[in-house]
């Protein structure tokens, strides 16, 4: 028998699509799964990430059309239902929106798609690129400002299912746009590849709640990639409250200037949880801001990862750039690998970058215990106001409600 | 109210309580004096149950219970409070949050009813009002870039709100301007009744102009090695600790 690698071998129960972004994307997808295989922990951008037992997996794609609901959606503004992959409810007509399978968009559409994401060196972004059966093009017109949150329901179920999805969001100039991405499985050894791509143009805003919730035996692998134009805004928030393997690659290129660009990212991971957030924030063109802040609690033998990349590129005059990362580690088990970096080319520019990791403050329990709260309650209110940073940084009230909530049930906080 | 026994103690084999005792009643106010470093915030932390210490020998019985059995939180439900030499900061957390938390344990513990939001509200407006804390400091996150002098206000405030049977203030006039002291003095006394007591911790007579004790005790060297009327410590303000120190050096030749 013939020598297959493991990429091959975990992909052979995979459907090629019909679907074709550009010419050579099918071509070139193919061509990275062949030369490539599944990185190792000598990658150092997989440094702290193994891939071998999601490797291992045998995986089909099951089309599904029913809906199946885990987690009831925040608002009925517009929801579009994603399940395995496939489309399983469109939304409701919303005035500004013009949301377009795959299947039906232009080819000028189709040609925005995949410009910036490095198709030859990433094998999920080539699995993405070759095996998702369908996908989203959201349109925000010119100025149009949508009123509420419009939501993507990513959803996993059954057993060995891969579930790849690729969505285009062109926020055209002068709108705004808010949006909510829930994930969420039943089922056993799922894995799911959504890829989301944010062109924000001219004046343009877009703010996306990432709400991560799948199961314990589930794998998550969300990859955003986000262009912006002159005095454009974008903000992201990931929450990351359940899921037994989750990798967050975020990419963010700034082309214009005087932008602002926010990231946030909250992570509470218990027994055998494993989270890597790495992100990229480049800066190419002067007086634009940039922040981010990650913030950890972890639990039992859980591992996280923070690699958070900023480049100011010589031409980025008059920038600032904020990064951190805090992560409290709630028991010995627990392990963190956070590693913020600046790679800076201007000189005019205001950057810092820090991380911390540390234990709970035990003063602190002690202070609240002796003003008569349980030990329990005391540690969950300091827990909670650690993180209450980052999902403060939400800007629905409902969101961050059911964010709370969420923590709460999931994690015995009092509340 | 508080009985407390030959209370030895120690931190990483250092041993800084040495037969401490000291027996206070409901109504009496008792006033500790020392030099620093003699163990009173030692003897503080250990009657509000911090566990760095380790008890080896003594006992403590509080309203008829077994102090050191309790746990810390347990104790502040059965009514004893500390107001903190160094109150620390807990970002996040919000001061009437926590205290309205604080507040419905105590009452469950006791078999109350939980206190309503209406009723809170009035009693945080009726206790920020007595020791002049503004309401704003009242609902910010506890302590977080607040004065000195502020934290020591809260710390009043939240023994007001707790309404304990026996509050022990360590240091608690420390720091404090004139107005101030004159105001954490005020809610001190005003909490005063027959059936609560109070230990303050100080180094100022200044403080007991105010709040008038009916006990000063001298603790040196883990020790109480003096007790006295209130005139005890306008002594020491005049005399400082040196000749309590010969006189404790006489004694044991
Ligand atoms: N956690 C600890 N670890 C080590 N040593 C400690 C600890 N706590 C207290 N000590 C030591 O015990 C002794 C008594 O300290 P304590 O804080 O009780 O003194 P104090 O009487 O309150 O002094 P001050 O008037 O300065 O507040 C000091 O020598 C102090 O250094
Ligand atoms: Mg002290």
């Amino acid at each position: 028998m013939e020598n297959i690698s493991k990429i091959q071998a975990f992909a052979s129960k995979f459907k090629e699509t019909n679907l074709a972004f550009t010419p050579t994307s099918i071509a070139d997808a193919k061509n990275t799964l062949l030369h490539l295989d599944f990185p190792t922990t000598k990658t150092e951008f997989w440094k702290y990430t193994r891939l071998a037992k999601l490797a291992q997996l045998r995986l089909n794609q099951e089309k599904i059309r029913e809906n199946e609901q885990v987690v009831a959606p925040l608002t009925d503004n517009g929801i579009v239902r994603i399940t395995n992959g496939y489309i399983t409810s469109f939304s409701k007509e919303i005035a500004g929106l013009t949301i377009t399978p795959f299947s039906k968009c232009s080819e000028q559409q189709l040609s925005l798609i995949g410009k910036k994401a490095d198709l030859k060196q990433n094998i999920f972004l080539a699995l993405n690129t070759l095996y998702s059966q369908e996908g989203l093009f959201i349109e925000v017109e010119e100025n149009a400002q949508i009123e509420g949150v419009f939501q993507l329901l990513f959803h996993a179920h059954g057993e060995n299912c891969f579930a790849p999805f690729r969505v285009f969001i062109h926020v055209k100039k002068g709108s705004a746009f808010k949006l909510i991405q829930q994930f969420t499985a039943s089922g056993e050894h799922l894995f799911s590849l959504p890829i989301v791509e944010y062109l924000v143009e001219e004046n343009a805003r877009i703010s996306c709640d990432k709400l991560q919730m799948e199961n314990a035996s589930s794998f998550l692998l969300c990859e955003d990639y986000s262009i912006q134009k002159r005095n454009s805004t974008v903000l992201l928030n990931t929450f990351s409250i359940s899921g037994a393997w989750v990798r967050n690659n975020s990419s963010f290129l700034i082309e214009g200037e005087n932008c602002e660009t926010n990231l946030n990212g909250a992570y509470l991971l218990k027994d055998l949880q494993h989270l890597d957030n790495h992100t990229i924030v480049d800066h190419i063109a002067p007086h634009c801001n940039s922040n981010e802040l990650y913030k950890g609690i972890l639990s039992g033998k859980s591992t996280g990862v923070f690699n958070g990349k900023v480049f100011v590129r010589p031409n980025a005059q008059k920038i600032s750039a904020f990064q951190s990362n805090a992560n409290v580690l709630l028991s010995d088990d627990a392990s963190v690998n956070s590693k913020p970096e600046l790679e800076i080319y201007a000189n005019d520019v205001k950057c810092s970058h820090g991380s911390t990791t540390g234990q709970l403050d035990e003063n602190a329990v002690f202070y609240l215990r002796a003003r008569g709260l349980s030990e329990k309650s005391a540690r969950s209110l300091i827990t909670q106001a650690f993180i209450a940073e980052v999902v403060d940084k939400v800007e629905q009230k409902e969101v961050r409600d059911f964010i709370k909530n969420k923590l709460v049930e999931l994690h015995d906080w009092t509340n | 109210m508080i009985n407390i026994v030959n209370l030895h103690a120690e931190v990483e084999e250092k041993k800084i309580l040495k037969g401490l005792n000291l027996n206070v009643k409901a109504g009496e106010i008792h006033a500790i004096m020392g030099p620093n470093g003699s163990g009173k915030s030692t003897l503080a932390s250990i009657l509000a149950g911090k566990e760095d210490y380790t008890v080896t020998a003594g006992n403590v019985e509080f309203d008829g219970k077994d102090l050191l059995e309790l746990s810390t939180e347990d104790r502040a439900r059965q009514g004893l409070f500390l107001a903190f030499q160094y109150p620390i900061e807990i970002p996040g957390v919000s001061n009437v949050n926590f205290l309205k938390s604080a507040l419905n344990e105590i009452r469950e513990y006791r078999g109350e009813e939980q206190i309503s939001a209406k009723d809170f509200l009035a009693l945080v407006k009726e206790k920020s009002a007595l020791v002049e804390l503004d309401s704003k400091l009242a609902s910010r996150s506890v302590n977080e870039g607040f004065s000195g002098g502020e934290k020591k206000r809260n710390e009043i405030f939240q023994m007001a709100m707790l309404n304990p049977k026996l509050a022990i203030l360590d240091e608690t006039d420390s720091g404090l301007d004139i107005d101030a002291l004159r105001i954490v003095a005020n809610g001190v006394n005003k909490l005063r009744s027959p059936k609560n007591a109070a230990i303050i911790i100080t180094h100022y007579q200044r403080l007991l102009d105010y709040i008038i004790p009916d006990f000063v005790h001298v603790l040196y060297d883990g020790r109480i090695v003096k007790s006295g009327g209130k005139e005890l410590a306008l002594e020491l303000e005049e005399k400082g600790y040196d000749w309590i120190k010969e006189e404790l050096a006489s004694n044991a030749e």
